[in-house]
């Protein structure tokens, strides 16, 4: 599964990553690498960016980023 | 208007100097304030910065030093244009031997992990590094702990010193540890501080081989490089392009490493090993290790909802989000109408005090006739619009450093997309209702080019400050001051809808653009959101002050020779005989001039008068309104200082008795500003970010031809429905 299965609240450990993700090195970077949590914040309507708390921040990315990334339910 | 002009002093050879990094939004430029005493902007939005900058500071009474602070950036690695800034400079310390003395690594307390990650790349570059561990008073208010000298000692850092820049303590150590460092620089270690081994280390060590070979790098640093070069081909070019340039390397060694670097990749990936996460997992693996070892280091917990995260449920609500955002947009237009108007009455009494003064005690002649009319009636008629620019900004200030624009970008992106724009568009568009210029720097940090450019090209298509004087003007002349439907201020409304119209347009050019601009878009949008946080009154008193200086010193500058020269090209020639002053303007130089345009812009509902305007509105948007005061005020000479919107409204034809300007001509004319291209100083920012004529010459032209056009639809239109 991939972040865009969780729903709002929801919480996740990250596995890997799935074919082109545009930015994976950046974030990679940013900490979000196999084995860390993250929790969903919320998804903007319409298909929009989602948030996600990773670490001690806040962070949001666009839903075709976050479904290329390959989380396990915690 | 323009920007103060920034601080790019160069760095001399014997200098001694620092470096400020740190990731966007940690507080870098609060601490580049506080050491040099000077006033750069800061904000809560990543991302502030998107240039170098370059102060003075002084280390006790015998030290002085430079001080350059660089924009944020997550990593040594580049995204977007702004952080590319951040690795040329390093590596120009790494191939070339302007090193700074010392590199400050600000880190933000309350997110430890991701700041140190930029912070162990630069532990790596052989020059010392102390860690400004800002934003100490949230770790506190939290009661949480940070054990620093166990920190320094784990990490290798030269120094760590807890501060809060915005509660302002803690710099006076960092000065005295900067020092210390600079006569006596602590040496760092020559390993990496984790360890590669098995097959990644057969892989790479090549590669790590000749870069200590090559350029007598310490193992540490040639295998730091030798890890990010691998992972991203932007860093790659930049290595060759410096190295290309000092001379270090023949195009056949450049040729050799490109080479080494492909099969490098192309074996990691037979060995299952993605290049390009390797050096984030390193280090990662390594500093969560060192901060779970800690006793008393803050704990990652993604259990806890923030303050910030509880407001948002609210202000970035699916549905109530995007209603309030558009309530405060229109909440501000109205307020720089509604608010201003006390102090704009205030100081137009003061303007016309200082006018009859001068009238009653000064002898007749040339140069009272200069002062009054053209000094004080030009300079003066824009004085009066200082209360609503600086309303204006007020609100655009507190709404970044309140952290609500990184909102505003996550609510937005989806329909900026569609637009062909992206959610980091919001903040430079929003920029431009203040200054084009600002916002066209701002849009550095939107990654993509094609997103970028296009978000430059219609940037000027919003209304900025200079356009308010105009639209004031003409409102306060031909709009009624009249309620509709109980409640709409209908001179207030008509504003709003002036700032909506070049809002609206610009974004339906953007969906133009964006199918005609054949670059490919490589958009992602990821973007940190930073806590609300209450904006510090002093950085935003900082923001309104620095506008309003530069909008005085314009006035004093541009308006004021614009305002005396007119006044000559108004004044002269002299009529020979008694002739009657209105027909002595139109055969000054000046009317000359406007009468020579007049058939070009009559269509549009304009005379030779606003002809003149329109030409020395080149200069700035808001000279049309010191031109239309010089003009009028030599014409109705005597009588004090004139008000312009009066001598609008009264202004008649002597053949027909009729009324010179109605309504039609105001609202004609407002349209042509809000399209038209007259801001010279924002093509020349054009011309420097894009790097070529073209699209600064494509944007006048657009602007001047929509601008054209949408005036003669409205007057001519609006003369065929019957309207004046």
């Amino acid at each position: 599964m991939t972040i865009n299965n969780l729903k709002p609240g929801e919480k996740a450990a990250i596995v890997g990553f799935n074919g082109d993700l545009q930015l994976q090195a950046r974030l990679v970077e940013m900490g979000l690498l196999p084995g860390i949590e993250i929790r969903l914040v919320k998804a903007a309507p319409l298909s929009g960016p989602v948030e996600l708390k990773v670490r001690d921040y806040y962070i949001s990315i666009r839903r075709k980023d976050a479904g290329k990334i390959q989380v396990a339910p915690l | 208007m323009t920007e103060p002009s920034e601080l790019s002093a160069p760095i001399a050879k014997d200098d001694r100097w620092i470096a400020l990094v740190g990731n966007p939004n940690c507080g870098k430029t609060a601490i580049f304030n506080q050491l040099t005493g000077l006033s750069q902007k800061v904000s809560n939005y990543p991302g502030v910065t998107v240039e170098r900058k370059v102060g003075q500071a002084r280390l006790g009474t015998d030290l002085q030093i430079k001080v350059l602070d660089l924009p944020g950036s997550y990593s040594i690695a580049p995204e977007s244009f702004d952080e590319r800034i951040v690795t040329e400079q390093v590596f120009d310390w790494i191939y070339d031997s302007k090193k700074p003395d010392v590199i400050i690594s600000v880190v933000d307390a309350t997110n430890l992990s991701r700041n140190l990650f930029l912070t162990s790349q630069m532990l790596d570059l052989e020059i010392p590094v102390i860690i400004a561990l800002n934003m100490m008073d949230r770790v506190k208010r939290k009661h949480q702990k940070i054990n620093i000298e166990l920190l320094k000692d784990k990490l290798g850092a030269a120094d760590i010193i807890p501060m809060s820049a915005t509660e302002k303590w803690g710099v006076k150590e960092l000065r005295d540890s900067i020092r210390r460092q600079i006569e006596h620089p602590t040496p760092s270690t020559p390993e990496l501080p984790f360890r590669i081994i098995g097959s990644v280390n057969e892989v790479l060590s090549p590669l790590a081989a000749s870069f200590e070979k090559d350029f007598k790098s310490t193992p540490r640093l040639a295998w730091s490089q030798a890890l990010r070069i691998v992972a991203h081909e932007p860093v790659f070019d930049i290595f060759v392009q410096k190295v290309s340039a000092m001379q270090l390397g023949t195009p056949e060694k450049i040729k050799d490493y490109q080479n080494l670097r492909q099969k490098i990749i192309a074996r990691l990936k037979s060995l299952g090993i993605n290049a390009q996460t390797l050096e984030a997992s390193y280090r990662y693996g390594w500093l969560d290790i060192l901060l779970a070892d800690g006793e008393s280091l803050v704990i990652d917990n993604i259990d806890d909802p923030s303050r910030s995260e509880r407001v948002d449920k609210v202000l970035t609500h699916p549905v109530f989000g995007p209603i309030i955002f558009l309530g405060i947009l229109y909440f501000i237009f109205h307020s720089i109408f509604s608010w201003a108007t006390l102090p704009m009455n205030l100081i137009d009494s003061g303007v016309h005090a200082v006018g009859d003064f001068i009238i009653t005690n000064m002898p007749a002649g040339i140069l009272k006739d200069l002062i009054v009319e053209g000094i004080v009636g030009g300079v003066g008629a824009i004085l009066i619009f200082l209360p609503q620019i600086l309303i204006l900004v007020f609100f655009l200030t507190l709404l970044e450093d309140s952290g609500y624009m990184s909102r505003v970008a996550f609510m937005l992106d989806r329909y900026m997309t569609k637009v062909g724009l992206h959610g980091r568009s919001m903040l430079p568009l929003m920029t431009g209702y203040a200054c084009a210029i600002p916002g066209i720097m701002a849009t550095r940090t939107i990654e993509s080019w094609k997103e970028r450019l296009i978000t430059i090209l219609i940037l000027p298509l919003m209304s900025c400050s200079a356009r308010l004087p105009v639209y004031t003007l003409l409102i306060a002349a031909f709009i009624p001051a009249k309620t509709v439907f109980g409640f709409v201020d209908l001179q207030g409304f008509t504003l709003v809808l002036m700032y909506f119209l070049g809002t609206v347009t610009a974004l339906l050019l953007a969906v133009v653009f964006d199918k005609f601009i054949k670059l490919e878009s490589t958009s992602s949008f990821i973007m940190e959101m930073p806590p609300y946080r209450v904006p510090m009154m002093l950085s935003v008193t900082r923001q309104v002050y620095n506008r309003g200086k530069a909008f005085l010193l314009n006035a004093g500058k541009i308006i004021m020779t614009m305002s005396i020269v007119l006044w000559f090209l108004v004044y002269f020639p002299r009529p020979e005989s008694n002739l009657n002053n209105t027909s002595h303007i139109e055969n000054s130089y000046a009317g000359k001039v406007g009468r020579l345009i007049e058939p070009v812009i009559s269509p549009l509902g304009f005379d030779w008068k606003i002809g003149v305007g329109l030409l020395t509105s080149f200069a700035a948007r808001e000279v049309m309104v010191s031109t239309l005061a010089t003009i009028y005020n030599v014409e109705g000479r005597g009588e004090g200082v004139i008000s312009v919107s009066e001598a609008l409204r009264s202004d008649t034809d002597p053949e027909t008795g009729l009324p010179r300007y109605g309504i039609l001509m105001a609202i004609s004319l407002m349209v042509y500003y809000v399209f038209a291209a007259q801001c010279m100083a924002t093509f020349a920012i054009v011309r420097e970010e894009t790097n070529s004529w073209k699209w600064p010459l494509f944007m006048v032209f657009y602007m001047t031809s929509l601008a054209y056009l949408s005036s003669l639809i409205v007057y001519q239109g609006g003369r065929l429905l019957g309207f004046s």
